[in-house]
């Protein structure tokens, strides 16, 4: 039974990272989108130090940034492949083979996973070539962290998925959702400096602790000097999961 | 003899909408049984609580001897199903999801035969996209088939398809039969329950409201019989009238209509036309329907 359950695993995530590459807007959006803007940012604030943006006192990493734009567009196209699915009847005729519901999800995420590390790895190659010098993090860590850190907002976009009404409707509700968020995660303006109740659900959010512990890696502190924010995403990671599953709909 | 499937008094509402009121029906091996009615006449819901699918509110269901909900794993092995309007990832070529559907199973087909069975053979590294209407369906029949299930679910199977797709899809469906499987469908197509269907029953409103083989609905409900022919002959309407079965012989020369009821009606009709020596210039015979039966027993038509 284990077994079963592995062999569907595998083979579904390898036939849907096969459809993904075949599909050019989700392709190229995901992993092209993230780079240029870290280019582009990188070109104009300057990568690594904490630099001082015009006018307003905070701390900007266009690394940083790029790294949860990886995240957010793992969640879109997540939602976007969810709500199509589910209008196509795809969802609804996976679950009617022996595959579990879980296999089901798991491979959507494993192949997100997948893409995940390699737009962080295209990332990282054109921030040594292109701003030499200020990429030295640590690779490994770093990986893992964004890794921990999408894993766990991705639990967020089975709850939009939820949400969106029909496949017209993702990419809308999904930005809708998702650039607040981002806004909200301190990687523009940090958290402590919010409004008491914005930044209760701040913390309720799994991008500011992503970007919390994304900082504390880059800055070199380190996941032991992060640990709250590491038990935030799996707890938060558990509950949006929990959440999920009771509002989801598989037609 | 052992059923097969066996519904009784099956209920099922969403919200305050009542999709299937009180379904009862058998459904024993190796027949082709068709659930007929029109849209929203609980065909699906029906279907999809044999399935597992769905959880029926009253009611009792057994497949193959299991319960739907509480044996589902282990009925999914055992059945094959393909949903109304189903689509499969756009950009997944037939072969890639013929070899992931082989590979949830413990005991399958032979990949290469199925396809060519259903003649997709050429279409292997083709995206499902790029296939016709009728290429979809034979490849959902494909994954219905991969495992060889007892029972096969099949749900509204050739509506939007062309004529002619619509026949080759039958000629596949009797020939799933004439393996030994049993089928259970639905429809809406009058004409596809008659030339498929063993048995059918017709549901309206979440009932059951008549059930029996073709011929035996048609025979009930609709006995009548009727002869069109064309003839230059005088006094054909009289001629007509001497026949025993003849309920009404009407018409102006040179086109008739002879109605009348029952098995012989047709045979005397001809033996009348015979023996008068009738010149008969044209001869056909209009023969009731599952369609009229339908309109017979719910005032309506299918698709009204």
């Amino acid at each position: 039974m284990q077994l079963r359950f592995l062999s569907g695993f595998w083979k579904l995530t390898w036939v849907e990272t096969k459809v993904f590459t075949r599909e050019p807007m989700g392709f190229v959006g995901t992993l092209l989108m993230p780079l240029v803007v870290f280019i582009f940012l990188g070109r104009v604030f300057g990568i690594g130090k904490p630099v001082a943006a015009p006018k307003v006192d905070i701390p900007f990493n266009a690394a940083i940034l790029a790294a949860v734009l990886i995240a957010i567009s793992a969640v879109q196209s997540l939602v976007a492949i969810i709500s199509i699915y589910r209008e196509g009847g795809i969802l609804k005729r996976l679950r009617a083979t022996p595959l579990s519901p879980v296999t089901i999800m798991g491979a959507q995420v494993a192949v997100k996973l997948v893409f995940t590390v390699i737009s962080l790895g295209l990332l990282m190659l054109a921030g040594r070539r292109l701003f030499p010098g200020v990429m030295h993090v640590n690779l490994f860590s770093f990986t893992a962290a964004v890794l921990l850190s999408t894993f766990s907002i991705l639990s967020l976009g089975f709850v939009i998925a939820s949400l969106v009404p029909t496949a017209r409707f993702a990419q809308p509700i999904s930005a809708a959702v998702l650039y607040p968020i981002l806004a909200l995660s301190g990687l523009f303006y940090p958290v402590d400096r919010f409004p008491r109740a914005l930044e209760a659900i701040a913390y309720l959010l799994p991008t500011t602790h992503a970007v919390a512990l994304l900082n504390g890696v880059w800055d070199g502190s380190g996941w032991g000097a992060h640990w709250l924010n590491v038990a935030a995403l799996l707890v938060l990671f558990a509950a949006y999961t929990t959440l999920s599953t009771r509002v989801f709909r598989w037609e | 003899m052992i059923p097969v499937i066996a519904v009784s008094n099956l209920g099922k509402r969403y919200g305050r909408t009542v999709a299937v009121d009180d379904v009862s029906l058998e459904v024993f091996e190796g027949e082709i049984f068709g659930l007929i009615g029109p849209n929203g006449a609980g065909k699906t819901t029906t279907m999809e609580c044999m399935e597992g699918d769905r959880v029926p509110e009253k009611g009792t269901i057994s497949v193959l001897g299991l319960d739907p909900r509480r044996d589902a794993n282990a009925l999914r092995q055992r059945i094959g199903v393909q949903h109304q309007e189903a689509q499969l990832q756009k950009r997944i070529k037939v072969w890639e999801a013929v070899d992931l559907w082989r590979s949830l199973y413990p005991r399958v087909v032979d990949a290469d035969a199925l396809l060519a069975r259903l003649g997709l053979e050429a279409k292997r590294n083709a995206w499902f996209m790029t296939l016709s209407g009728g290429q979809k369906q034979r490849l959902f029949i494909a994954l219905a088939l991969i495992h060889e299930p007892e029972v096969v679910f099949l749900d509204e199977l050739t509506t939007g398809l062309d004529p002619q797709a619509r026949r080759a899809i039958w000629t596949l469906v009797n020939g799933i039969r004439d393996r030994g499987t049993t089928v259970f469908l639905t429809t809406h197509l009058m004409e596809e329950a008659e030339r498929l269907c063993d048995r059918v029953a017709i549901i309206e409103h979440g009932r059951i409201i008549e059930l029996g083989t073709p011929d035996e609905l048609v025979q009930k409900h609709c006995p009548e019989r009727t002869v069109v022919f064309t003839s230059d002959d005088a006094n054909v309407v009289e001629r007509m009238q001497a026949v025993g079965t003849v309920e009404r012989a009407d018409g102006t020369a040179p086109t008739y209509t002879i109605r009348g009821a029952g098995d012989d009606f047709v045979t005397n009709v001809i033996n009348i036309v015979a023996r008068e020596s009738i010149r008969v210039r044209g001869f056909r015979t209009e023969i009731p329907t599952l369609e009229d039966v339908f309109l017979k027993l719910t005032g309506h038509g299918i698709r009204d």
